[in-house]
């Protein structure tokens, strides 16, 4: 397969992720949308890690380039899992006090 | 040691500080003293300073760098020479003798008026000073203006009243128009020579072969600068106005002292004006036909002051004449009798209507159809202001004569067209001065039996600067006795040669021969005396009932309708143009849009702030939609 | 097309549709569940990619712990009514469109680009496995990888203080 089709269905999952979080109230429903899109970028980056892994493996087959793209996939699946537990910790105390999912609810920002 | 040349403005300075800012604290005999006190320093460290200057102890005071700009210079210095240390000595001299005259004069002030008033007199003084002491032309413009608006201030000390306000206001802006010349003289200088201290300008333009154009432009807008300051024509209309303020400031300012300024300018620049001969013709010519018309209107005028005011023009015209016919001394000297005896008729006729108790529900009584006969109320004015006309007119020995004479015999030698001219003029003064004496002190008294019942002579106070002032009117001559009546007597000639002697070398006076000086004086006093005879003879029995004014008289007695002139051919087309600017270009142009502006923010604003509705799914989007924008610019349109 | 493609065209068919199904299902827990398959999924394409760690990793942190918790918080709520009241039909609209745009112009935007044709390495190459990842991220990476713990610690001490109760 080429590079394209990994960036297509990366650019198609991304989108959804968008319009998921455009189109829905319910804050656990954006926050999914949002893991949506994390693992669109962590599909193109582990594609491109093993793109510049293919171009320099034929002049040294013992190359270990493009490593760190999937490293870095690990590194962004640390942050969110961190990321997970505090949002939806942050969801919870919304629901305790207002008793609502719905992010319409939080219009405090108008003031 | 001229050191402490500094303390001369620099006292009247304060005292204009303590009196102006504490003048709602202060008692009244406190704001007299401080007035009067601080002028009598000055008044003896300026004669400490004449003595050193006539040891010969002359030279720059320089006391800091006060404009500093590549390569132009204007230090703050002060001028310590013969011609400063004169106008010194007049302006504190005379000046203390007015505020002297002023504490009783004014007495009827509330205090804080009256302090406000000292502060006012002594913030002139210091103006007055700062302007004859610079050493250069920057810090005598500082002077200059300072001056201008303590004129300004002084006339319109009676706020309360609309027309003093617009008398105010006329004197203003008349000086301004002549600050403006003076301003683009002093920058066209900085640009010709690089400087603006005296010494170096004078020596640079007659040393270095310098443009005689470029000459002229500079002396012709300075002169501009002195006919606003010094009342000539075309800006002279202010001064008669000026008549608002209090007497003793029309004294002071408006007779003695700043209408000099032009003078003392022109004087102090004599060199330049000395290598562009076009300007000085014109400078002639100005003052000539200023002293004539000034003289001219003054025969008709009925207000006291008014008719001093126009003298005041006439007397400035003909300083005007001395020095464009270079007798610079001789310009000199008649500002110095005229300080003299100018300053007394305006005292007197302050104490003249001190006098006169005002009309319920009038103001002061001004009007000399309705005064006479006030000589045996009022001794003591009387003869001092019978001795100030004789100067004034020019009879010998009083001081007037050997000025004034001196003026005219220097025109003559000239050309004789200008001396006759000149004693037209003068025997034009004769006449209304004895007029204004004989309607004012001779005949019967022509008021209200009542005011004639509180007629008194002023107090002491008063008094006493009228004698000291008449004193020195009278002797004030003997300062430049000319050469004919005795060898080596002109004093004053002698002690400012150094001044003028640049002046004297390009263009040296051409003598006259002293029988035709003789003859030319004679004629003169028996002209003059003639004239005063006939004006006592028709004046001494004025009547109330005598007609009005016709032909001649009525164009007179309505100033030539210069006023009106002046209003038909500036202030109206400039109020035409102003008003289409207001009610056109301002109203519906540059107002439309500014307010077309603010009303569309406004409007805007109340729109996009619908945007800020704190919905975060809405700023999410927006988010969006500005990602997809830029995303656009970047990939297609670049 | 040999078995890996029809595998990836596969997958990709099945990430897309239960990615949408994840943002359409009115109910919050089909969301969650799709959401699982999705992550499934994507597991698969990191297999055929041969980025084994991650493929597992993947499997067990998101669809293991993280999908666990946002379960567990789904139904905390009750959430599973189809409670959720519509949002504005115009700005649902709106957020639709601008969604498709966004993904209009960047396919427009890349699909001619050179770099697009070059070939990625499927199901061989060793870079994926657990042993050269772990030797990369102990050796090269290990002060990121420390530090990445203090990140957890700080996120669990957020999570703490802010569900904590009566503040």
């Amino acid at each position: 397969m080429t590079i394209n089709h990994y960036i297509f269905l990366s650019v198609a999952l991304f989108c959804i992720g968008i319009v998921g979080v455009l189109t829905r109230r319910n804050a656990i429903v954006i926050f999914m949308s949002v893991e949506l899109m994390l693992n669109a970028v962590n599909i193109l980056l582990v594609a491109f890690s093993k793109m510049h892994y293919l171009a320099a493996k034929i002049i040294n087959p013992a190359t270990q380039a493009g490593i760190e793209g999937q490293l870095f996939v690990f590194f962004i699946m640390v942050v969110a899992a961190a990321e997970v537990s505090v949002g939806l910790a942050i969801i919870v105390m919304m629901y305790r006090n207002i008793h609502s999912v719905d992010v319409n609810f939080l219009n405090r920002l108008k003031h | 040691m001229n050191k402490f040349v500094f303390l001369i403005p620099l006292i009247p300075l304060i005292g204009f500080l303590i009196n102006g800012l504490g003048r709602s604290v202060i008692s009244k005999s406190f704001a007299g003293i401080l007035g009067c006190g601080t002028v009598l320093v000055s008044f003896i460290l300026s004669i400490i300073l004449f003595l050193n200057v006539r040891n010969g102890h002359t030279g720059v005071e320089y006391l800091y760098n006060f404009i500093s700009f590549e390569s132009l210079h204007i230090p703050f210095a002060f001028q310590v020479d013969q011609l400063s240390v004169i106008f010194l000595l007049i302006i504190t001299g005379v000046g203390f003798l007015i505020h002297i005259y002023s504490t009783a004069y004014m007495h009827g002030e509330n205090p804080a008026a009256y302090a406000r008033y000292f502060a006012y007199l002594n913030l002139f003084v210091f103006s007055m000073l700062l302007l004859v002491l610079g050493a250069n032309y920057v810090i005598m413009f500082l002077g200059w203006e300072g001056v201008g608006l303590c004129s300004y201030l002084l006339i319109g000390y009676w706020f309360r009243n609309t027309e003093y306000n617009n008398a105010a206001k006329k004197a203003f802006v008349m000086n301004r128009i002549g600050d403006f010349g003076f301003l683009l003289a002093v920058f066209w200088m900085i640009r010709v020579f690089g400087t603006t201290d005296y010494v170096d300008v004078f020596a640079k333009a007659s040393s270095a072969p310098v443009n005689v154009t470029v000459l002229t432009g500079i002396t012709l807008l300075l002169l501009l600068g002195a006919t606003g300051k010094s009342a000539q024509i075309p800006l002279y209309t202010w001064l008669p106005d000026a008549m608002a303020g209090p007497t003793p400031v029309s004294a002071l300012i408006h007779a003695a002292t700043m209408v000099t300024a032009g003078i003392y300018m022109i004087a102090r620049s004599n060199i330049l004006y000395t290598l562009a001969p076009t300007s000085q013709a014109i400078v002639a010519v100005v003052g000539l036909a200023t002293a004539i018309l000034a003289a001219t209107i003054a025969l008709k005028q009925n207000d006291i002051k008014k008719v001093l005011a126009y003298s005041t023009v006439s007397q400035l015209g003909y300083m005007f004449l001395g020095l464009g016919v270079g007798a610079y001394t001789a310009s000199v000297f008649h500002v110095i009798t005229h300080a003299f005896f100018k300053a007394l008729l305006f005292l007197g006729a302050g104490s003249v209507i001190h006098a006169i108790p005002v009309i319920l529900g009038g103001g002061q009584e001004q009007d000399i159809r309705t005064m006479g006969g006030l000589k045996k109320y009022m001794p003591v004015t009387h003869i001092t202001f019978l001795l100030a006309c004789l100067a004034i007119a020019g009879i010998p020995p009083f001081s007037g004569f050997f000025s004034k004479d001196e003026i005219l015999i220097s025109a003559y030698s000239r050309s004789p067209i200008l001396y006759w001219i000149g004693l037209g003029g003068s025997l034009l003064t004769a006449f209304y001065m004895f007029r204004l004496y004989a309607m004012t002190f001779l005949g019967r008294y022509r008021g209200t039996a009542e005011q004639e019942h509180h007629l008194h002579e002023s107090p002491p106070a008063m008094t006493m600067p009228l004698v000291i002032l008449a004193i020195l009117a009278v002797i004030g001559g003997f300062l430049g006795l000319p050469e004919i009546f005795a060898p080596d007597s002109n004093w004053l000639e002698h002690f400012l040669a150094p001044i003028f002697a640049g002046s004297e070398k390009i263009s040296p006076a051409i003598p006259v021969a002293h029988n035709t000086e003789y003859i030319l004086l004679a004629v003169t006093v028996v002209l003059v005396v003639i004239c005063i005879v006939w004006a006592i003879g028709r004046f001494r029995n004025y009547s109330l009932k005598e007609l009005e004014e016709k032909g001649l008289g009525k164009f007179l007695q309505n100033k030539w309708y210069v006023d009106e002139l002046y209003d038909a051919i500036i202030n109206r087309p400039l109020r035409a143009i102003s008003g289409f600017l207001n009610s056109i270009v301002e109203r519906s142009g540059i107002d439309g849009i500014v307010n077309g502006v603010g009303r569309f923010v406004n409007y805007s604003s109340r729109q996009l702030r619908l945007i800020q509705n704190g919905q975060v799914g809405a700023y999410i989007l927006m988010m969006v939609v500005a990602v997809l924008f830029f995303f656009i610019i970047q990939l297609f349109l670049k | 097309m040999g078995i890996t493609q029809i595998l990836f065209w596969f997958l990709t068919a099945l990430v897309l549709g239960s990615a949408l199904m994840v943002i359409f299902s009115k109910n919050p827990v089909h969301s969650v569940l799709w959401l699982i398959v999705t992550f499934f999924c994507i597991s698969g394409h990191y297999i055929l990619l041969n980025a084994q760690f991650l493929a597992i990793v993947n499997v067990i942190v998101y669809a293991g712990a993280i999908m666990v918790l946002f379960l567990f918080v789904v139904m905390l709520m009750n959430l599973n009514a189809e409670t959720e009241p519509q949002k504005n039909k115009w700005l649902k609209f709106a957020g639709a469109i601008a969604g498709s745009c966004l993904l209009l112009v960047l396919v427009a935007a890349l699909k001619d680009t050179d770099a697009m044709r070059q070939e990625v390495l499927m199901k061989t190459g060793d870079i994926g496995l657990i042993h050269n990842l772990g030797m990369v991220l102990f050796r090269d990476y290990l002060l990121p990888f420390e530090i990445s713990s203090v990140l957890f610690l700080s996120a669990m001490v957020g999570t703490v203080v802010i569900g904590k109760k009566g503040d």
